[in-house]
């Protein structure tokens, strides 16, 4: 459902801009809001969140699609945990529908959907692999990573059971907003995905923001 | 009742060994590259929760998004293979008579088996207590040294969820008939974790208590004509890792 948000951009506590290929690793407070923004339209943002007290809690896409009875996310949207706590709601989406079946791009699994020539290409759990080297303070590994929301992306699924990846619905200065239940890390892959023409095979920056 | 055939008289497609999961139990075995698993819902109205690790690295484990985008697909049937998150295949579903599994509602918990069928303990009610899938997986990983953080999205055999054009779920009723089965043939050799306990979207008005039976067969050769192989380009590729995976020396031949 598209619901814009009445926060105020000059307002907010902070900014970052994030380039396609980078990380955001972020601890995110309880009743805080974030706003992940699309500057120039159709990027994918991979993200996983987990429990900044107790990083083995963590964003559940399995728990999330089953206890709100659908598979897409949108404004209303709960982000459930793997122990079926609440961990973030959406608050404002002008973008419509996110995905969390498709999954993120790996270096291993680019070479089955394209070719074996693609393997050592840049891929989102690349980024977040040397997310969690870099921030040892969180103490993850790949354990921790597991399947995440794609912000702005449209995978469709169809009465029948079949599954495609579609244009965006999204388009420059659109944005997804949620507010955090509990204090939350907030792990985002900026895909750097070329191979896929659902970003148009050019991917591009997004804009984090946090009010408080 | 199980039955164990000698490994060295096996050919293809004969049964190495039988045996049941009761109902609301759980299980894991090894499965080696080039034998397939039959799974057969005796009663009618089966769930099986299913996860695979490769034993010689559990950080490789199976991957329910890689195996729907690879293959375009949110149902799981003949055909389709099953991809661990390191881009090989786990296992090719090599014959199927149900037509539908799914792999994204994940498990029932305590509270989600309570609320729907009531709480029956072990002390009171021993074998026919009311188990549920997430603590199923969560022994069955300990006993490998995995736990929370090793789960991942599992595979509901024999379950069925369809969605309407808004994206709603809907559990499918009646999905697999008594004596339907499906077999998975394994690409490479895999740690398979297993549940009998009910769906978490199951809309019987009792706890269901379905039993299964499982068969270890010998598989056949896997040709350049198979069905699985060809299914999509994508199998074709991802099985080529598994080619190169076992480049050198494998293994049980």
């Amino acid at each position: 459902m598209i619901k814009e948000s009445s926060l105020v951009k000059e307002n907010a506590n902070f900014s970052e801009v994030v380039p396609a290929g980078d990380y955001f690793i972020k601890v995110i407070k309880k009743g805080q809001t974030f706003r992940i923004l699309d500057l120039e339209g159709n990027q994918a943002a991979d993200t996983l969140f987990y429990n900044a007290e107790e990083p083995t809690e963590r964003y559940s896409a399995v728990d999330t699609i089953r206890e709100q009875g659908n598979v897409y996310l949108s404004t209303g949207s709960k982000l459930i945990s793997n122990e079926n706590n609440v961990m973030l709601e959406i608050v404002a989406d002008t973008c419509g529908r996110h995905d969390t079946i498709g999954g993120a791009c790996a270096t291993e699994s680019n070479t089955v959907r394209y070719a074996h020539e693609k393997k050592c290409m840049h891929a989102c759990r690349d980024s977040w692999m040397l997310a969690i080297a870099e921030n040892e303070q969180y103490g993850m590994t790949k354990r921790d990573i597991t399947h995440n929301i794609n912000f702005f992306m449209n995978v469709p699924v169809t009465k029948e059971g079949g599954l495609t990846f579609e244009d965006g619905l999204s388009a420059p200065g659109k944005y997804v907003e949620l507010q955090a239940h509990m204090d939350t890390i907030v792990l985002i892959s900026n895909c750097p995905q070329l191979n896929n023409p659902c970003n148009a095979y050019n991917p591009t920056p997004v804009e984090i923001l946090i009010w408080d | 009742m199980t039955t164990l055939s000698s490994s060295k008289e096996a050919t293809p497609g004969s049964v190495l060994y039988e045996d049941k999961i009761a109902p609301a139990c759980h299980w894991s075995l090894r499965m080696r590259k080039g034998t397939t698993l039959k799974l057969i819902d005796d009663e009618g109205g089966a769930n099986v929760g299913m996860l695979f690790y490769n034993p010689e690295n559990m950080l490789e484990k199976y991957n329910a998004p890689d195996t729907l985008k690879g293959q375009h697909t949110f149902k799981l049937t003949k055909g389709n293979c099953l991809y661990s998150d390191m881009g090989r295949v786990f296992c090719s579903i090599v014959e199927d008579t149900v037509g539908w599994h799914e792999t994204v509602c994940g498990n029932a918990t305590k509270e989600i088996v309570k609320d729907k069928w009531g709480e029956k303990n072990y002390q009171e009610h021993h074998n026919g207590w009311n188990q549920n899938g997430h603590n199923s997986f969560l022994v069955e990983l300990a006993k490998y040294g995995l736990g929370k953080k090793d789960m991942a999205a599992n595979l509901n055999l024999f379950s069925a969820v369809g969605v309407d054009d808004e994206g709603n779920l809907q559990y499918l009723e009646n999905n697999s008939q008594a004596g339907d089965s499906i077999e998975l043939r394994f690409e490479m050799d895999t740690l398979v974790l297993l549940h009998t306990c009910p769906h978490p979207l199951s809309t019987a008005e009792e706890y269901p208590r379905k039993p299964v039976t499982y068969q270890i067969i010998q598989a056949e050769e896997v040709s350049d004509d198979d069905y699985c192989m060809n299914f999509c380009d994508e199998n074709g590729r991802a099985l080529k890792n598994n080619e190169i995976y076992h480049l050198g020396g494998c293994c049980h031949d």
